[in-house]
């Protein structure tokens, strides 16, 4: 495909990038701008302070914990301490959408809860007003647990919101009141938020409940939020192939699930960046292996399920899983080939998030679609590079400051479920048990890496490379629109979705194809504004 | 049911906000530093705070909405963001190259105590701020008031930083816009070049807001208030604040500074309170209005009377702002209408005593509330204690609308799944007449929904 696609000279790209920045900026941006070798994987620099004033997508460490993690569980109260808008703007604008099983079943998601902090909060201290919001809830919902979140000035007054949910938790006796420590300063981007929301969701929700799991392949989704309905689409292949989802971290789950996630034998891990944590900290406790999977993409989906009856070992998984694939693949074919001939040799930019980046690459290749340039808002080089990195990564001040919980295996529950021998055997068979090769091994060379795009960098190379679609979120649409390019969010899906799973890959078949060949791009100049149009009207009048 | 945790019973709260019907300062301020040209609002905080103010303007208008921010780490947020707002400064105008900068702040940086006039004139001291360039500000904590104050705190900050009493009056008028779309700001405009008054309107986020498609992103859109406009707004000969919560604190300051006398008005929503926007500017400028402003109120008035008896009597639940609220409930009780329940999450006596005494007079048993955990949960739950007809209110009140099976209209901020706010204005005649037709087709699609087979109307 390589050959097809005209890239410029990358390392001149790179310097027109940066020449525009003032000395100090240019020298810290020209890091986090590589151009790729899949052989080699050149260093980037990521997770690492935004410059101020330069205009960047990313948002703040509650963003990551509430909006992001906790935000999709639907039976968890989630009170937001601290002044009003923190919560007012997590409020239903992440679309984890989520189907409680019955009208009576809670579901407090399109609620939004907050302790609307007043300057005398600020003053003389706000842990008298949370307790009084937190027995406030329980007195009006009697929900099984609340959730309480930390924003920028709680941390400043000192207000101690684990103390707080302790107390109010051993009040109330039958709900589980737990604090996370996010404010939005922690950190460098919405990652350290994720950081946080698993260390909270390990130590408080997960082991809870021991009751066994029933199932014979028995596994937990992580890092999956069920935007535009994805989880769903993933359970229902599950379902179609015999795979217990014991839980889900966290998209349409629920507490009893996530209390009830050590009793799986599997976790499989789509956005590495947000959830890794948990992975590694219920393998050292719990003895469950976890591998990167991806369901983004007819092609991954199939991988992945193929990946995971691998795991499990088991032959008439195995024969199943490839019944469903054949099953399913027929209406996907007939989709692509139709629509391949209008999307083949096009190009697409990817900025967006800790995974999507990546992820989403595989449904542009089966669109036959080159991504010429991609980085992500708030990932870590090992999701650029791969894990391998993990040990080479210095830890700076603001890494530094997010705990980093010891978890040692647990003397009763640990159960390896795979021997080393085992694992060793999955891993020479391709599977990912434990790792991420991350996302630059999977792209072209000289294809450009840009962490934690700029505004004017975004302006720059919709200008050098011209791409035919441009992948990010609500903050860059219409301005890349407004450029005559179309933009895909890929945090919201521009309300579409789902794109998981095999049909998930159709609609994200239709969406490019309908917003790539759109014949709006063609209707931007008025006649009159095209060349010999407009001035030459009264002479032509003239001469009939 | 979407709501289905909400209860009938109505009990007091004194911690817990549910479903607020108001948010924060910062975001006022960011969408009032868009109606100035060539300015770039910056927030000074934490990242979040600026890409969620953006995320949902960018939601409301389907614009590109720029912004920067002063990226807070735990460093910046013990030993201060004066470093972090200096580097932004320079970062700015060498990259973005606006000709304003106006920073707002946050909770963030107004609890540890981060002065903004200090540190912009640091800046200014340190030669950050090139040659005719400009960095503006405004105090805006997250904790106290709501999302209108803070815009009213950004269009105070915008006057008194740049209007300039040069000891020579011109024959011009600034009016003060209160929250409105970039629609309403375009049809105050018209409305007073059709009344040929020469105006300063500020801020006015027409032509930034509302920006046509051409292929190519216009980082400074060619709408806003100039800087030469607002300079001059200190030789104006009187000064109208459309709204009292979020424009008369601008005209108060413009009259201490400049000498610049006021009058407040309500913002031009419905007739009577066009009515007295009309006489206003038309008696301080000491103009006849023109027959085509007369004509354009009598097709309204028109409408009214030929449709009253498709409103009259209807109940009507509204939530939203209160420089909005005032007059909308106004108009709704001309239409004979019957305002139940209002809520409004920002506080303030004012906002409080103008309703009351609205309410007093026309319709004292409406359940009226405001300030702390006056939110929809509360107007939700009066809802289900005393039904209504109609809901008015910003996107979320779709939920309630929804379980309730009540019809909605759109109306406030923010708007998140409809378009039309921004390119059709609310105020004037003309804004009065959209109004009465979205009344009208809610009421009336709903009657041509529920009607029976027998009772199904073709002329209505």
């Amino acid at each position: 495909m390589e050959a097809n696609i005209h890239f410029p000279d990358p390392s001149k790209v790179r310097e027109e990038l940066i020449q525009k920045y003032p000395t100090k900026v240019a020298k810290k941006r020209a890091k986090s701008i590589i151009v790729n070798d899949p052989q080699i994987i050149p260093e980037v620099q990521a997770n690492v302070r935004t410059v101020p004033g330069i205009i960047t997508q990313r948002g703040c460490s509650y963003a990551g914990c509430k909006g992001v993690v906790l935000g999709p569980t639907r039976d968890i109260v989630n009170i937001v301490h601290g002044p009003i808008g923190c919560s007012f703007y997590a409020w239903l604008t992440r679309r984890n959408q989520t189907k409680p099983e019955s009208l009576m079943d809670e579901n407090y998601i399109p609620y939004c809860f907050s302790t609307d902090m007043q300057e005398e909060n600020i003053v003389f201290g706000g842990e008298k007003k949370l307790k009084i919001a937190i027995q406030e809830a329980y007195d009006l919902f009697h929900p099984k647990s609340i959730a309480i979140f930390s924003t920028c000035p709680v941390g400043l007054i000192g207000d101690d919101v684990h103390a707080a949910s302790r107390e109010m938790k051993e009040k109330l006796g039958d709900c589980n009141v737990f604090g996370f420590s996010c404010e939005g300063y922690r950190g460098v981007s919405q990652s350290a938020g994720h950081h946080i929301a698993n260390n909270g969701v390990f130590k408080h929700m997960v082991g809870r409940n021991n009751t066994p799991s029933v199932g014979k392949f028995k596994l937990n989704l992580l890092g999956e939020y069920n935007i535009g309905g994805d989880a769903f689409e993933i359970e229902r292949i599950f379902e179609k192939v015999g795979i217990t989802l014991v839980a889900s971290f966290s998209g349409n789950s629920t507490v009893g699930q996530i209390e009830n996630a050590h009793t799986a034998d599997l976790n499989v891990i789509l956005c590495h960046r947000s959830i890794n944590y948990m992975g590694d900290m219920m393998e050292t406790k719990y003895g469950i292996p976890w591998m990167k999977v991806n369901f983004v993409g007819a092609e991954s989906t199939a991988k992945s399920l193929r990946k995971i009856a691998e795991y499990f070992g088991d032959e008439e998984l195995k024969a199943k899983v490839e019944e469903v694939i054949a099953e399913e693949t027929p209406k996907v074919k007939a989709v692509i080939e139709e629509i391949l001939p209008r999307t083949k040799g096009k190009t697409a930019m990817l900025f967006v998030g800790g995974s999507r980046a990546h992820h989403y690459q595989d449904l542009f290749a089966e669109l036959g679609m080159t991504t010429v340039a991609a980085g992500y808002e708030f990932a870590h080089r090992d999701d650029y590079e791969g894990r391998h990195v993990l040990p080479s990564i210095k830890i700076d001040a603001d890494s530094k400051n997010i705990e980093e919980l010891k978890v040692v295996a647990d003397p009763e529950l640990y159960n390896p479920r795979k021997t080393e021998a085992e694992l060793e055997a999955l891993k020479e068979k391709g599977l990912e048990i434990n790792g991420y090769e991350g996302m630059m091994k999977q792209m072209t060379r000289k294809s450009l890496v840009v962490d934690d795009l700029s505004h004017y960098e975004s302006e720059k190379l919709i200008e050098i490379y011209k791409p035919d679609i441009f992948c990010a979120g609500i903050k860059e649409k219409y301005v890349v629109q407004k450029m005559g390019i179309p933009l895909k969010q890929l945090h919201s899906y521009d309300y579409g979705g789902p794109y998981t799973g095999f049909e998930g890959a159709v609609n994200f078949y239709k969406d490019i194809d309908r917003m790539v060949n759109n014949p709006v791009w063609k209707l931007i100049k008025a006649p009159w504004e095209k060349a010999g149009n407009g001035a030459g009207l009264a002479a032509s009048y003239v001469t009939q | 049911m979407l709501l289905r945790h909400t209860s009938k019973e109505v009990k007091e709260r004194e911690g817990l906000t549910i479903n607020p019907a108001k948010t924060c300062q910062p975001i006022g301020a960011m969408y009032a530093a868009l109606g100035i040209h060539g300015c770039l609002p910056h927030s000074h905080g934490s990242q979040g705070c600026c890409s969620y103010h953006r995320s949902t303007l960018t939601r409301h208008y389907k614009e590109p909405v720029m912004a920067a921010t002063s990226s807070f780490t735990e460093g910046a947020s013990v030993f201060g963001g004066q470093a972090n707002l200096l580097a932004a400064i320079e970062t700015i105008f060498s990259v973005y190259e606006p000709d304003i900068i106006a920073v707002h702040s946050t909770c963030l940086s107004e609890t540890i105590g981060d002065d903004l006039q200090q540190i912009t004139r640091k800046a200014k001291d340190d030669g950050k701020i090139p040659e005719g360039k400009h960095v503006i500000f405004a105090s805006t904590p997250s904790f106290i008031g709501s999302h209108v104050t803070g815009y009213a705190n950004m269009v105070t900050g915008i006057a008194t930083q740049f209007a300039v009493s040069s000891g020579v009056k011109k024959h011009q008028f600034n009016i003060i816009a209160g929250w409105m779309e970039p629609s309403d700001m375009r049809e105050i405009k018209r409305l007073s070049k059709e009344l040929g008054v020469k105006i300063v309107l500020f801020p006015d986020t027409s032509d930034v807001l509302d920006a046509p498609q051409t292929g190519k992103h216009v980082f400074y859109p060619k709408g806003g208030t100039t800087r030469e406009e607002l300079i001059s707004a200190g030789d104006s000969l009187s000064s109208l604040a459309l709204g009292s919560i979020s424009a008369e604190p601008a005209a108060i300051a413009l009259e201490k500074s400049c000498k610049v006398p006021f009058e407040t008005l309500d913002i031009p929503i419905g007739l009577s309170a066009t009515d007295r926007f009309i006489m206003a500017l038309s008696q301080v400028a000491g103009v006849k209005v023109p027959d085509e402003i007369t004509a354009e109120r009598g097709r309204l008035v028109d409408v009214m009377a030929d449709m009253e008896q498709y409103l009259y009597g209807k109940r009507v639940a509204l939530f939203g702002d209160p420089d909005q609220l005032l007059p909308l409930t106004e108009f709704l009780l001309d239409l004979n209408m019957k305002p139940v329940h209002i809520v409004s999450g920002t506080p303030g006596q004012r906002f409080e005593k103008q309703m009351r005494q609205l309410l007093d007079a026309r319709s004292p048993e409406t359940n009226f509330r405001n300030g702390l955990q006056a939110d929809m949960f509360l107007l939700h739950q009066w809802m289900k204690n005393e039904p209504v007809d109609l809901l008015i209110g910003n996107t979320y009140g779709k939920y309630m609308a929804r379980d309730e099976d009540v019809p909605f209209i759109r109306f406030g901020f923010p708007i998140l799944d409809r378009i039309g706010h921004s390119y059709f204005p609310s105020v004037g005649y003309s804004g009065g007449l959209r109004l009465v037709e979205k009344l009208l087709n809610a009421l009336m699609d709903r009657q041509d929904r529920d009607a029976l087979e027998e009772k199904f109307e073709l002329v209505m």
